[in-house]
């Protein structure tokens, strides 16, 4: 604490509990007024903890009954039908992961890259309005990228789709879809989640390669490295779990991006054949449940839904927690 | 950290600047490596720009004329016939105060929320709880927004069987701002100098005085900072609206009854035209552009006041 908020002598000897004094409760008088407010931050922090928790104890009593009735198998099944009650999530969590990856793959060199640019290239006088502009990236509201993705960018983005698959398209993850819609594809969705993440990325990353110890740089300069050879000794190995981290984050807001990705992916009929291919169509967790918010009748039906929002929490709730984990990790290390 | 003294001036701004110029007689190879790194780098920046130039311009190049016009503030879409196909653009009225009215009742829910949070986190939470808490508020701000609109739904309508209101979008959306709202405030509480605290313990104010009358004021500019960033972000948010509030074309100022439109419903409701009808584009694209101009303008201020107004300890 003495880095932030200036050494004080408070700091430097704890009391005789182990901890400074004037900090926790030491300070309270233990009047009315006191005890009121602590337990207002109190009860204000526990309200957060009991918000994440009803979320998943209200989604899991709201599902359970409709994955009880259903037809088809949940986990295995690609189709997701409300009448007659068939629903499970194997195309839905294909979908949803193919697109965060192919998302995650474009956007994290250009995030590490910007992030180099921002504290270690850009003259001092660029710096700060570089960084303002790539954060701005994060504020355009996502219907924005939705409509320019769908309607603007699409049609001109034929020729590269049709240059990868001549060049790629012995793969089977990059056949042509003959069904499709054209660039209504989980790759193109891919291409417009990753500018839509690079923000969150870059922000972490060039926060991590901005603490890179100038004892490090300095110590590779005075071996006689070159500017991209003290990067690749000294900042990118020290900012290794911080670009790991902040790729979960990035992967955990492209899972559950909606409405982009729900204006831009071609739906496909229900209960279609599974291609493993980035150039099908399909639906993400997010933009199945946003796309079909008429059926949202009560009962069942809904609760189909809710299944499907439940298993997209989760998901998102595991990758963000093993975000934060490797963060706090590198916090211990750092210090 | 023993050896900072020595560099404590190159190391204050971040970067070390080379004291000579290193690709002047070092090996072909590796000077072009490092020559190829610079201009990749640089180029990563610029390709990153073009999607923001990109879109503002298209948004303001096809939506600023409407925006401009009296009646895109003045009126609302009553009276529009068969959907999306009416002889006048008519105004975004109903959607501009449906989209500020629901961003300030979630204000209202978050604000006070986030910030005693953030008061617990740094003036009172010690030990195991504190880090859930703090751990349940990066969880939260990882929480997808359709996932806090499904929560609300299953509570408000499957479980209590009530009917929407508008006040619930702001429920689902007062999820999305609290963890936004409280690492800023948290950040900024940090900053606050222990020896404002101790001084005003020194003199016997008690321990709720101090943070309400000391520091929560000298952290004001960063809660008001987080509240905006936050504001911004709530404000352009779709997928709750889609599932919380039905779209009508009608203006409705009551959070308690009815629907209520928003910028972002009223494009989602006009797009299907976008090819079709110019009028619906011209809605679709003004819509977009107040929508983007606003959390723009709001996003920036709040960055501002951040900058110009930060503790100084």
């Amino acid at each position: 604490m003495t880095s932030t908020t200036g050494a004080s002598v408070a700091d430097e000897f704890p009391g005789p509990e182990g901890r400074p004094p004037l900090t926790g409760d030491g300070a309270s008088t233990g009047r009315v007024g006191d005890r009121v407010f602590k337990w207002i931050a109190y009860g204000s922090g526990f309200v957060v903890v009991v918000v994440v928790a009803l979320v998943a104890i209200f989604l899991v009593v709201q599902a359970v009954p409709a994955i009880a009735q259903d037809k088809a198998n949940f986990f295995t099944s690609t189709q997701f039908s409300t009448s007659p009650l068939a629903f499970g999530i194997a195309q839905l969590l294909w979908t949803t992961v193919m697109t965060s990856l192919v998302a995650l793959v474009i956007a994290v060199p250009f995030a590490i890259a910007i992030s180099l640019f921002l504290t270690q290239y850009a003259p001092s006088w660029l710096a700060k309005p570089a960084a303002a502009l790539i954060d701005l990236l994060a504020a355009v509201p996502s219907i924005v990228y939705g409509l320019w993705g769908a309607y603007i960018v699409a049609p001109k983005f034929g020729p590269v789709q049709h240059f990868l698959q001549d060049v790629l398209g012995w793969l089977p993850l990059f056949k042509p879809v003959a069904t499709v819609t054209e660039q209504a594809n989980i790759f193109f969705v891919g291409v417009i989640l990753a500018i839509m993440i690079l923000p969150i990325i870059t922000a972490i990353t060039r926060e991590v390669f901005a603490q890179t110890p100038a004892t490090h740089k300095e110590a590779a300069y005075a071996l006689g490295a070159t500017r991209w050879e003290m990067l690749r000794m000294a900042v990118l190995p020290f900012g290794k779990p911080g670009i790991i981290s902040a790729s979960m984050l990035g992967l955990g807001r492209a899972l559950g991006e909606t409405i982009a990705v729900y204006y831009i992916l071609s739906t496909l009929p229900d209960g279609s054949k599974f291609i493993v291919s980035l150039f099908n169509g399909g639906s993400t967790f997010a933009s199945q449940i946003a796309g079909n918010y008429a059926e949202f009748t009560g009962g069942t039906s809904t609760g189909a839904y809710i299944a499907a929002g439940l298993v997209l929490f989760v998901l998102t709730f595991v990758v963000n927690a093993v975000a934060r984990v490797i963060i706090e990790r590198r916090k211990a290390f750092s210090e | 950290m023993s050896s900072q003294t020595s560099t404590s001036q190159s190391s204050e701004a971040g970067t070390v600047t080379p004291p000579v110029d290193f690709t002047v007689g070092k090996s072909g190879a590796r000077a072009a490596k490092n020559t190829a790194a610079t201009v990749l780098v640089w180029l990563a920046f610029l390709i990153a720009l073009i999607p923001l130039v990109w879109i503002l311009w298209l948004v303001i190049s096809k939506g600023f004329h409407t925006m401009l016009s009296i009646t895109w503030w003045q009126k609302d879409q009553s009276g529009v016939g068969a959907a999306g196909f009416d002889k006048n653009i008519r105004g975004a009225r109903h959607a501009i105060v449906g989209t500020l009215l629901t961003a300030l009742a979630t204000s209202v829910i978050a604000v006070p929320l986030a910030v005693m949070t953030a008061v617990y986190l740094v003036e009172y939470g010690r030990g195991r709880i504190a880090k859930l808490v703090s751990f349940m508020v990066d969880i939260l701000s990882g929480v997808p927004s359709i996932v806090a609109a499904l929560f609300i739904y299953a509570v408000w309508v499957s479980s209590f069987g009530l009917r929407l209101i508008p006040l619930c979008t702001s429920f689902a959306l007062a999820m999305l701002m609290i963890p936004v709202v409280t690492r800023s405030t948290e950040e900024i509480l940090k900053l606050v100098p222990n020896e404002l605290r101790e001084a005003s313990y020194a003199l016997g104010v008690p321990k709720w005085k101090t943070i309400t009358r000391i520091v929560l004021p000298t952290s004001l500019s960063g809660i008001v900072t987080g509240a905006l960033l936050g504001f911004s972000r709530v404000a352009g948010e779709t997928a709750p609206l889609l599932i919380l509030a039905a779209y009508t074309p009608y203006l409705n100022q009551n959070l308690f009854s009815g629907s209520m439109a928003a910028l972002p419903t009223f494009i989602n409701n006009n797009v299907q035209y976008l090819a079709s009808d110019p009028i619906s584009a011209d809605r679709v694209w003004g819509a977009a552009c107040t929508l983007l101009l606003l959390v723009f303008v709001i996003n920036m201020l709040g960055r501002l006041i951040g900058r110009f107004a930060r503790v100084k300890s």
